[in-house]
């Protein structure tokens, strides 16, 4: 493996961290990883990287000063509940949890501490419950433990609608329980109903097994069935017929006929296709669930970049209260490292401001007195920060991102609507032709008229058209995230099919969003540039914000003292006795221009002359230029669409070949250009990262979220790059393009089967045993098919070779 | 075969207490995680400083 071996990242290049790991040498990416890994090395749990499934994520700077704050009494008066016995209880959420491996690191490592009584961690939910004893581990050094693993953690408000999924969740795996035992069950019955039906059975058997049946199939119909019956009960009420309609009227209809027909002792029973159908739906909405559950767990992440509680300043004196409490025209003391809790503006003090997650900024900005501010922005500097707030709770730009996403997603499902209408319709049309089919019989041969009405009702039964997409998607959608592809959403393999543009986000997508130094550029005679940068790295040693990591670690190794960052423009120092600044131009006192409209220039000066120029870059992603590459030989329409100034977006569209860019874009101008795009008849897919490509994301046809991104634009995208390469999605249009292939197939399938079954059936010329017989088949087709999928999608990386030799093999399957 | 008419109500009994079981276990939180258990019986613990031959070198 090439890349960073704690977090995949590309190794920059000159990087030197090593580590043995069982024995093996491996690489890191930055100090931070090495720093993770030789933890986990020295506690030996290197087990760890044996078993994990995902990549862990590159450990953030985190001020642990802000810690400090919830030891605070009347913070965790505020944000953990106490227990009897000394105990408290809280919310953790813990962002960085990739894998069930990391569970159990956390378990190794935080759990054993003294004073913590339990830490339930939940790697689907990204949350921990925490009970501990405050007085023997303070919460500051829980934290603490949980971050020199390199996850991100925080105080979290108990969330009251994470229980109610909770409900949800396990109600709905009953429910698939049910459905599956009980199916396997009736089937057995079916089975022994059918060869009796050949072989000849005695009717005392048949009629045993019949009531049987029934015994195990009503509460898979009136139980594991509800969530259909009702929600077409809803659709109703609503006038707005969905695929429940069909669902519940079919399942209805074909179990009330059953049971009538065990007591009238004649006529076909079909509690077999009424349990299958009942649990290859529900398993198809359950792991829907599941993956809207997990999306939905980083949006409440969100949601708690808010601090939960902020210090109130007054006349009185300064107070903690709940951030619940603030009202507009409070002023609140913002300490370093923490998150402003409303939209204000400074009313004292200034200092580096990051609102990454918001605005898309790549770097925190100086803000001082007068300046705005966001909610949840977060104070980088060394000095706490006075607000005086004028919009808090929803009234914030926060909330009203949060309110843009969501109307974005909720204009969309247009193409899930008429997927729906259809079926209903054909389902409909299924119900009308049944009816006419039993009239006609019923003036020609009244004794025979249920049985035929019967038959073409089940020979038409949609479960092979119903279980055409659901089993094909399923079957897909898990063997996509086996290759780092969360797909969110059936409908966008759907829709990937139809794309012919795709708009990149610049930073944080096709660039790693790190800076790092491209080129040291001696300025002074003699210099060496290894010195220079030694200098400057000691300058940046003890800062945090993307620049200074930049230099942290390179060149000579040197230490710096007096160290003084002057706001906005640079820092100053001494190193071995000589007096340095680390700057702007302007700030180094450096007059002569240089083409600095391409990228980041910082100037290094001793206290005569200006030493040498560092030339900072965005690194892009190895496999960004081979995708825009692939996809514009595909005859994609690429864009580049990014929120960083024009001159290092020229430089990346550039290095990528991409013709067409925008620059300074902020989310609505992205959004305007998507909608634009489409307004011309494209199909956009866009792929970003930030909660400011969140509605963004939201707004195009497919959206793809690059999973090391923030967490929020996660929740609107229908497809998620779960590790921190692009590579997955050079891949993704050939998968989307078999699983829908597969889709097709199925559906002509199921389809042309009904085209034929219909008119015989109705015809009087099937018996409904047989027409039953024909009905499981044709979905045992279906099925099949779809689980061939998982072979197709999984073929080795080489598709194209692969492809030659797989034709046959599709074309030899009998149909 | 009379004895069929004994033996699948029994095993329709043996299906509701397996149903049940399943209830319970679903109540008790023990299918909350369906992720982590599968990697924790993988991940032993007694890779303990003490134990020898197969302990890497560690740090550098």
């Amino acid at each position: 493996m090439s890349g960073c071996y704690h977090c995949g990242e590309p190794l920059p290049p000159g990087s030197d961290y090593t580590l043995t790991i069982d024995a093996e040498p491996q690489a890191f990416c930055c100090p931070g990883c090495q720093a993770v890994a030789r933890l986990i090395v020295d506690q030996h749990l290197t087990h760890f990287y044996k078993y994990r499934t995902e990549l862990s994520e590159k450990p953030k700077d985190l001020d642990r000063s802000i810690w400090q704050v919830y030891d605070r009494p009347a913070f965790l008066e505020a944000a953990a509940q106490e227990l009897p016995g000394g105990e408290r209880e809280a919310e953790l959420v813990i962002e960085g949890l990739t894998c069930g491996a990391c569970v159990w690191l956390i378990e190794q490592h935080v759990t054993p501490a003294p004073g913590i009584t339990s830490l339930a961690v939940n790697p689907l939910t990204q949350r921990a419950t925490l009970r501990w004893n405050q007085a023997r581990t303070p919460i500051s050094a829980i934290l603490a433990r949980l971050a020199e693993l390199g996850y991100r953690p925080r105080l979290g408000t108990p969330a009251s609608d994470l229980a109610r999924l909770e409900t949800a969740r396990r109600q709905a795996l009953k429910r698939l329980a049910v459905a599956g035992v009980g199916m396997l069950q009736v089937m057995t019955f079916a089975a022994s109903l059918y060869i009796g039906a050949f072989k000849g059975m005695s009717a005392t058997f048949g009629e045993f097994f019949g009531l049987i049946s029934m015994l195990v199939a009503t509460p898979v119909v009136l139980y594991a069935g509800a969530p259909f019956f009702q929600r077409a009960l809803a659709d109703l009420g609503a006038r707005r017929p969905g695929m429940d309609v069909p669902v519940a009227l079919a399942v209805g209809i074909a179990y009330m006929a059953s049971v009538v027909n065990i007591f009238t002792g004649r006529g076909e029973i079909y509690f077999d296709s009424v349990t299958m159908f009942i649990f290859f739906l529900s398993l198809g909405r359950f792991l829907e669930m599941q993956a809207r559950h997990r999306a939905g767990a980083s949006v409440r992440a969100m949601a708690e970049l808010l601090p939960p509680a902020a210090r109130r300043q007054t006349d009185g004196g300064i107070s903690t209260v709940a951030t619940l409490e603030l009202r507009a025209g409070d002023t609140v003391l913002v300490e370093p490292g923490q998150a402003f809790p409303g939209d204000g503006v400074i009313a004292r003090g200034e200092g580096p401001i990051d609102a990454t997650l918001l605005t898309g900024e790549a770097l925190p900005r100086r803000r001082g007195p007068g300046d705005r501010v966001l909610a949840g922005a977060v104070n980088q500097g060394q000095a706490p920060i006075t607000a005086t707030l004028d919009r808090v709770g929803p009234e914030t730009y926060m909330a009203s991102v949060g309110r843009l996403l969501n109307r974005a997603q909720a204009e969309r499902p247009s193409l899930v609507q008429s997927a729906d209408r259809l079926a209903g319709w054909f389902v409909m049309g299924v119900l009308l032709v049944a009816t006419l089919v039993a009239g006609a019989w019923w003036q020609l041969a009244p004794e025979r008229a249920l049985g035929v009405t019967l038959a073409v009702l089940v020979v038409t039964c949609p479960c092979a058209l119903s279980l055409a997409t659901p089993t094909a998607l399923t079957v897909a959608l898990g063997a996509l995230a086996r290759q780092g592809l969360l797909v969110s959403s059936g409908r966008a393999l759907e829709t990937l099919g139809q794309v012919n543009t795709w708009v990149f986000d610049k930073t944080g997508t096709l660039t790693v969003g790190d800076l790092m130094v491209e080129r040291v550029e001696p300025m002074a005679r003699g210099l060496d540039p290894e010195l220079a940068l030694g200098i400057a790295a000691a300058l940046e040693a003890v800062l945090s914000h993307p620049l200074a990591r930049a230099f942290q670690g390179r060149g000579e190794a040197l230490t710096a003292t007096d160290v003084a960052l002057i706001a906005g423009r640079g820092v100053k120092g001494t190193v071995d006795g000589q007096r340095y600044r680390l700057g702007s131009a302007a700030f180094v006192g450096h007059t002569a221009p240089v083409d600095t409209a391409d990228r980041t220039v910082v100037y290094l000066a001793d206290e005569r002359q200006v030493l040498a120029a560092f030339y900072l870059r965005d690194r892009l992603r190895e496999e960004a230029a081979a995708l825009v590459q692939n996809l514009q030989r595909a005859g994609q329409r690429v864009l580049m669409a990014s929120g960083d100034g024009a001159g290092p977006a020229r430089q990346v569209a550039r290095a990528l070949g991409i013709e067409e860019w925008r620059a300074d874009l902020l989310p609505e101008d992205k959004l305007a250009l998507i909608k634009g795009l489409q307004a011309e008849g494209a199909s956009v897919a866009m792929v970003g990262d930030g909660i400011n490509d969140g509605p963004v994301l939201a707004g195009a046809d497919v959206s793809v979220a690059m999973g090391v991104g923030s967490q929020l634009a996660q929740t609107s995208a229908d497809i998620v790059v779960t590790g921190a390469s692009l590579a997955p999605l050079t891949r993704l249009a050939t998968l989307a393009e078999t699983t829908l292939r597969v889709i097709r197939q199925n559906l002509a399938w199921a389809v042309s089967y009904n085209a034929l079954a219909v008119p015989v059936a109705a015809a009087g010329l099937v018996p409904p045993w047989a027409a039953a017989v024909g009905m499981s088949a044709s979905s045992l087709v279906v099925v099949l098919n779809a689980l061939r999928l998982r072979r197709l999608l999984e073929a080795p990386e080489s598709s194209a070779a692969g492809a030659p030799a797989d034709q046959p093999a599709l074309a030899a399957e009998p149909r | 075969m009379n004895i069929l008419f004994a033996l699948i109500p029994l095993s329709l009994a043996l299906l509701a207490a397996a149903v049940w079981a399943f209830f319970w276990a679903v109540r008790s939180g023990q299918f909350d995680d369906l992720d982590t258990p599968a990697v924790r019986i993988l991940l032993d613990e007694d890779d303990a400083p003490g134990d020898s031959d197969s302990n890497p070198p560690r740090g550098q």
